[in-house]
């Protein structure tokens, strides 16, 4: 049995991190933005990261809204991003992409810059994300000591809030920051922007320790540079959650033109994760 | 009450919106700087360092003969063209780099527009010993040639950047990518008094020499305070260097003057709070131009420095205070400003800098309409000088670029 039993800490999706664990495995989360290559794609690719090849895929998908200024962001999220700005994406077909994973059974959040959901109205934007069949956003700019609203706003319409711990984190912020969490933490593996590396960071294990240590209520995950199944199983030997990101969305690099291939790219890293973490705590 | 508040907000503005991995050095730099403020040899470190490289104290000229076209006003200009590297933007630099040095950090990145902010820190760099990048739109690489190549030879590493509009807006998202990865090392040395706390306080600290000195020049040397006070607002540092130690002076008036570029209506302005509404930008809580849904709406200013759709979140604070009061100049007002400068006062300002003359112009013509009988002291910030802009001016008054004439040649 999972050691995570707080059903208010969990929220919707610790607990499916929580189920997760009690199956003996970490949870494979998996991060596209909305949009790209245009936005009925997308909804494609989306379903193709939760089926996987033989129907393992990713159990929560982060639904990534395309931002002007992406601070967070390397090179390879940024140039889909920027095209899918330049297709038309809009900050609504988050919740039609949410209702499209839900579908298939995973659990959607939305990961997005703050700038966004204040524009939109953070109740509006909560009440319409939930209504899709969203469970909770990640806000990667959104300092968690300054955004009553957004609690407000989360807890009206039972979202999760995920907000960020870095390697450099005091044990006070970490402290803070997962105190703010409902649902899990999100631990950057690497100081840096988001982006696939070849090898895994030692500081992922480091940050995993100090979080479980500060705050052992709610799951622990680790993104930033997670890039193939082997990587998916080192960090699912410590991590609650495995975030991956550029690497799926590299799968997507015909830009639309071979779409059916990029699509059995990603089904292909995508079941290559999932037995990644699978097989990561044996 | 003293603003920012400790967690850096100027009323709702402000703030430290900001991926995680950057919280621990902006607390670092925060207690850095409160340390390094309150020790006398910082200062006394700076203070040498403004008085014999930079050449502070910058001096007031009276513009006489610009004055006759501006009704009854006199318009005084606070020369911080003449300090070294030809702008304000030292004033900062050689601040922070001194901290750099305290901090134990041996590498400095920064974002320019204009070149003028890069310029100055490649100047410090050079200076201290530092390692240096900076980071400028493509766009701004092509029209600020010039000051690329002074950088480079103060041993900068200059990077354009090609993403999104190309000018100083992507230059900062890219410097603060930097930064996530290299915060160990390194201190991002920004430009302006936006971005997250506590650069909107510590660049505004460092500015403030600005008023401190004009209000005392003023005073000692032109028969009191002045009426107004004038500058121009792209992310707005020379503007809170100007008007700071004259907020508490009930009596002078505060005019920011915004790049309205080819008119609001267009669309293709930089008038961030004429035209703006509140919203997040890089790490601050401001007057932002943005869309319905949030998206940065790209801005547009004939000056590389003023083409920033955002503002720093003091400034925004003032605005809603109605403390200071901020106007939108377009390209053809700043322009014929700047020249009308040159012509009649012999000082080519920087094409930011002719935003405010050009704004002073404008009030002293409104208020000699108003009232005949008042003669306002009006103190502009001449924030910048214009050599960077030859290219620029040359294109806009179709200059041909060749000798008017030929003579004495052999037959």
């Amino acid at each position: 049995m999972s050691s995570f039993t707080d059903a208010a800490r969990l929220g919707n999706t610790g607990a499916v991190v929580a189920s997760c664990l009690d199956a003996g495995r970490p949870a494979l989360v998996g991060y596209l933005p909305v949009g790209y290559p245009s936005v009925a794609q997308s909804m494609e690719a989306f379903r193709a990261v939760v089926e996987g090849e033989d129907g393992r895929g990713a159990d929560i998908v982060e639904i990534g809204i395309p931002y002007s200024d992406p601070l967070m962001d390397g090179l390879v999220i940024q140039h889909a991003t920027v095209k899918a700005r330049a297709r038309g994406v809009h900050t609504r077909d988050a919740f039609t992409a949410a209702e499209t994973v839900a579908a298939t059974g995973a659990a959607p959040m939305v990961m997005t810059y703050w700038n966004l959901i204040e524009a939109y109205g953070p109740d509006r934007f909560a009440r319409d994300l939930a209504s899709a069949g969203g469970r909770g956003v990640i806000t990667p700019d959104l300092p968690p000591d300054d955004c009553p609203e957004w609690f407000e706003a989360s807890d009206a319409h039972s979202l999760d809030r995920v907000f960020l711990i870095a390697p450099s984190s005091t044990d006070e912020r970490i402290a803070l920051t997962m105190g703010s969490c409902r649902g899990w933490v999100y631990a950057t593996s690497v100081m840096g922007v988001t982006g696939a590396r070849s090898a895994t960071s030692d500081a992922a294990p480091v940050i995993v320790g100090r979080a479980r240590a500060i705050d052992p209520t709610i799951p622990v995950g680790i993104g930033l540079g997670v890039s193939n199944g082997a990587q998916a199983a080192e960090i699912g030997g410590y991590a609650d959650l495995v975030i991956v990101g550029s690497a799926l969305l590299k799968c997507l690099d015909s830009d639309g033109a071979d779409m059916p291939g990029d699509l059995r790219r990603l089904r292909a890293l995508s079941g290559e994760l999932a037995a990644g973490v699978a097989s990561a705590r044996p | 009450m003293s603003l920012p508040t400790d967690t850096g907000h100027f009323g709702q503005f402000g703030g430290r919106f900001v991926p995680e991995a950057l919280q621990a050095a902006l607390a670092e730099l925060t207690e850095a700087f409160d340390a390094a403020w309150a020790d006398p040899s910082y200062h006394a470190e700076l203070e040498k360092l403004q008085r014999d490289y930079s050449g502070r104290p910058t001096p007031i000229t009276v513009a006489e003969n610009f004055s006759r076209q501006c009704g009854n006003a006199t318009i005084l200009l606070k020369r911080e063209d003449l300090n070294h590297t030809g702008a304000h933007k030292i004033n900062n630099v050689l601040g922070q780099a001194l901290l750099t040095k305290r901090m134990g950090k041996t590498r400095v990145i920064a974002e320019t527009g204009a070149g003028q902010h890069g310029v100055a820190t490649a100047t410090a760099a050079a200076l201290l010993g530092l390692e240096c990048r900076v980071y400028m739109g493509e766009v701004d690489t092509q029209r600020q040639a010039l000051n690329v190549a002074r950088m480079q030879l103060l041993g900068a590493e200059v990077y354009a950047v090609a993403a999104g509009s190309r000018t100083l807006k992507d230059a900062m998202n890219e410097a603060m990518r930097d930064w996530v990865t290299t915060v160990e090392d390194t201190h991002y040395l920004i430009g302006t008094v936006g971005g997250p706390h506590p650069f909107p306080y510590l660049v505004r600290e460092l500015q403030r020499v600005i008023s401190t000195e004009a209000r005392r020049q003023m005073i000692a040397e032109h028969g009191g305070l002045p009426d107004y006070v004038a500058a121009c607002v792209g992310g707005g540092s020379n503007a809170i260097g100007m008007f700071y130690d004259f907020i508490e002076d009930p009596s002078v008036g505060l005019y920011g003057f915004e790049a309205e570029g080819e008119g609001i209506s267009t669309g293709r302005h930089a008038a961030t709070i004429t035209a703006g509404s509140p919203g997040v930008l890089h790490g601050a809580r401001t007057y932002v131009l943005q869309d319905e849904e949030g998206q940065t709406i790209e801005s547009h200013s004939i000056s590389a420095g003023l083409d920033y759709p955002g503002v720093g979140p003091e400034h925004a604070w003032l605005a809603t205070t109605g403390r200071a009061v901020y106007e939108p100049v377009t390209d053809a007002d700043a322009m014929d400003a700047f020249k009308q400068l040159t012509r009649t006062e012999g000082i080519i300002p920087a094409i930011e800098s002719a935003h405010a003359v050009a704004g002073a112009k404008r009030l002293g013509l409104r208020l000699a309409q108003e009232n005949p009988d008042l003669h306002p002291k009006i103190l502009v910030c001449l924030s910048g000088r214009g050599d960077k802009d030859v290219a620029t001016a040359f294109d806009w008054f179709g200059l041909p670029g060749v000798p008017d004439k030929t003579v004495g040649g052999l037959e």
